[in-house]
């Protein structure tokens, strides 16, 4: 993309630039703005409405800037206990589940691509199965019952523990990225795969290590259907449970509302619906920021996750 | 060194020497070692409920366990497709996954806009902030377009009534479920679609593009003849890939998105599984519509790869 940027410029000064093409560009451009604007605008408001005034934003009177700059909704969110307790839930949740993701998809990924594995392709085929045809929702939960792991923490570890698909995205990183002469040259010099494995591969094949890591990471993160039918105790909730108790389902989070004094029940009830209002949008932030925050940084190795993924073998 | 390595070139050989195949997996062992732990949770936890999915075929009762429980055949099956609302999940099925299909396009069109950009700074900016939608969860997302088409406080709303339009209540009229469902999906995902036709774009040779414009193309023209043709391969194997889970319409977004208003549009056949097993505890039927559906998806995908394959000499697998 960058490549093209300069010499690109001056070969089309040699044709004529009419009308028609500046038209064009400006319809372009036009059209990128608002397309840009329409994806962004969302996170905008949410930002904005969640520093507004409670009355003016329940009135919806907040469309382009922000009413005021208050951060009741903040402070009442971090006052929350519920939200707190699952939010480091979810944060053991995700580096745990991630873990063993990786665990069992790495060593699994590399065996998957050594072409030298005896019974390679019925192997491939044991795990590619799974992609196309499962026991279904039932059956699952059947079995997830049986091992007696419903309703414990450890169901959010396990259940999801592997995606055959990020195996087949790392074994294909392992057989095209990773010159096969490396291999052999070890193996030549007396390198068990063990070695091989840990001293050679898994060294250079670290973009795509980052990739899967951040796809189950994310995956974990946002995760919220399988919480809801493995674990019925609140207490053991995860952080999207809860949003979804409180912003879909729309249960209050207000706690505290102050000494109900010379107030009439009504202008108590009024404000309380216009805080939990503020609040939802001061939650939606609080919960997405890791993402948000990381993502600009991370995002070149999601983007290289895409490209292996259309890769085929 | 130099005798074991003779060794190694002879049992190489396809020979039908009776200890070939032992030495084959001996040889393998250590890889065997690796792929031990991802192998050992593919069958417990995924091969583990194919097992169960017997009693889709049988009166399942907890306490009589899986294996105990009494054959019934196809009952399950039959009380599934002669249920009344059959048809009308099927048809709720069918027009979302359709519209989200007609919205294939998009992530296209949106890489061409793109590739028309010049200035490298404001492209790398556009598409960071395009792709941001794609890094919130499915809850926050459902949330947010609760809050941006509330019918009283939204701002959506706000701008209709801005203009002297009439308020509309959007998640309360069932005709609109299914554009609410699909455009945000387009929403979310619209940027993070493009990268790879934005990546194929960038391959095609700017000779290429040359050539057709001394020979008099219009930009249009380059679009359609050099740009669109050029990433044809891509844009096949991409459609593919979604008509191959046409059928396969997750559920969660819908149950996050459904209410008394649109109850009517919004029950899918995933959806069904879901009310039938694990509200209702009606485990045996809801086993058996998920098989159906599975079954019915592996069907559609061959169907679909045998047909391109025809057309086109792309396909899956």
């Amino acid at each position: 993309m960058e490549k093209r940027g300069k010499g690109d410029r001056t070969r089309q000064k040699r044709v004529r630039v009419t009308t028609g093409d500046r038209l064009f560009t400006v319809v372009v451009y036009g059209l990128v703005l608002l397309i840009t604007a329409c994806c962004v605008y969302p996170i905008y408001y949410t930002i904005i409405a969640s520093v507004s005034d409670a009355t003016a934003l329940y009135g919806g009177k907040v469309t382009f800037l922000p009413s005021g700059f208050h951060l009741d909704a903040y402070r009442e969110v971090f006052s929350n206990r519920q939200i707190w307790r699952s939010y480091a839930l979810t944060i053991f949740y995700t580096v745990g589940g991630t873990l063993v993701n990786m665990v069992l998809t790495v060593p699994t990924a590399y065996a998957l691509s050594r072409k030298r594995m005896f019974g390679r392709g019925f192997l491939t085929a044991v795990f590619l199965v799974t992609m196309y045809f499962g026991g279904g929702l039932i059956p699952t939960y059947m079995l997830f019952k049986n091992l007696h792991l419903v309703n414990t923490p450890w169901i959010m570890l396990v259940c999801g523990g592997l995606s055959v698909y990020n195996v087949v995205l790392t074994r294909t990183y392992f057989q095209t990225s990773i010159p096969d002469g490396l291999y052999e040259a070890a193996r030549i010099d007396g390198a068990n795969e063990f070695l091989i494995f840990a001293r050679i591969m898994l060294p250079l094949a670290k973009p795509i290590l980052a990739v899967i890591t951040l796809y189950y990471a994310v995956g974990h993160w946002s995760s919220w259907f399988s919480a809801m039918i493995y674990i019925s105790n609140t207490e053991l909730h995860p952080l999207q449970l809860v949003l979804r108790r409180i912003l879909i389902q729309n249960e209050s989070a207000v706690m505290n509302m102050g000494e109900i004094t010379s107030q009439t029940l009504a202008d108590s009830l009024r404000r309380k619906m216009e805080l939990t209002q503020v609040m939802k949008f001061a939650l939606v932030l609080i919960s997405s920021a890791p993402m948000l925050v990381v993502y600009p940084f991370v995002q070149k190795y999601f983007i290289k996750g895409v490209m292996v993924g259309a890769l085929k073998e | 060194m130099k005798k074991s390595k003779a060794r190694k070139l002879n049992a190489r050989l396809p020979c039908q020497r009776k200890g070939y195949i032992r030495k084959r997996l001996y040889q393998s062992w250590q890889l065997y070692v690796l792929l031990l732990p991802g192998l050992i949770y593919l069958l417990i936890f995924m091969y583990g409920p194919m097992y169960g999915v017997q009693i889709a075929f049988k009166d399942y009762r907890p306490s009589r366990g899986i294996w105990g429980s009494e054959w019934v055949g196809l009952k399950h099956f039959i009380t599934y497709i002669t249920y009344p609302k059959f048809w009308t999940m099927i048809r709720n099925t069918l027009s979302i996954t359709l519209y989200n299909l007609a919205m294939f396009p998009c992530g296209i069109i949106f890489a061409l806009l793109l590739n028309e950009i010049r200035h490298a700074r404001m492209k790398k900016t556009v598409q960071m902030l395009t792709y941001m939608p794609h890094f919130l969860s499915e809850v926050v997302v459902c949330a947010l377009i609760l809050l941006m088409l509330d019918m009283n406080n939204g701002p959506i709303n706000g701008l209709i009534a801005w203009m002297g339009g009439k308020r509309i209540n959007f998640m309360g009229i069932p005709e609109l479920f299914p554009s609410i469902f699909v455009l945000s999906g387009v929403w979310q995902n619209l940027g993070w679609n493009s990268i790879l036709y934005i990546s194929a774009l960038s391959g095609i040779s700017m000779d290429l593009v040359e050539a057709a414009r001394i020979d008099g193309a219009r930009r249009l023209q380059i679009i359609w003849h050099v740009y669109l043709l050029g990433i044809m391969p891509t844009i096949i194997t991409t459609f593919l890939l979604s008509v191959g889970h046409i059928m396969s319409l997750g559920y969660s977004k819908i149950l996050l998105l459904q209410n008394d208003m649109n109850l009517e549009v919004s029950t899918v056949i995933s959806l069904y599984t879901y009310n039938v097993g694990i509200l209702r505890g009606q485990y045996s039927l809801s086993a058996a519509v998920g098989l159906f559906n599975n079954v019915i998806n592996i069907i559609i995908l061959l169907l679909v790869n045998y047909i391109m394959k025809k057309l086109s000499d792309t396909s899956l697998f």
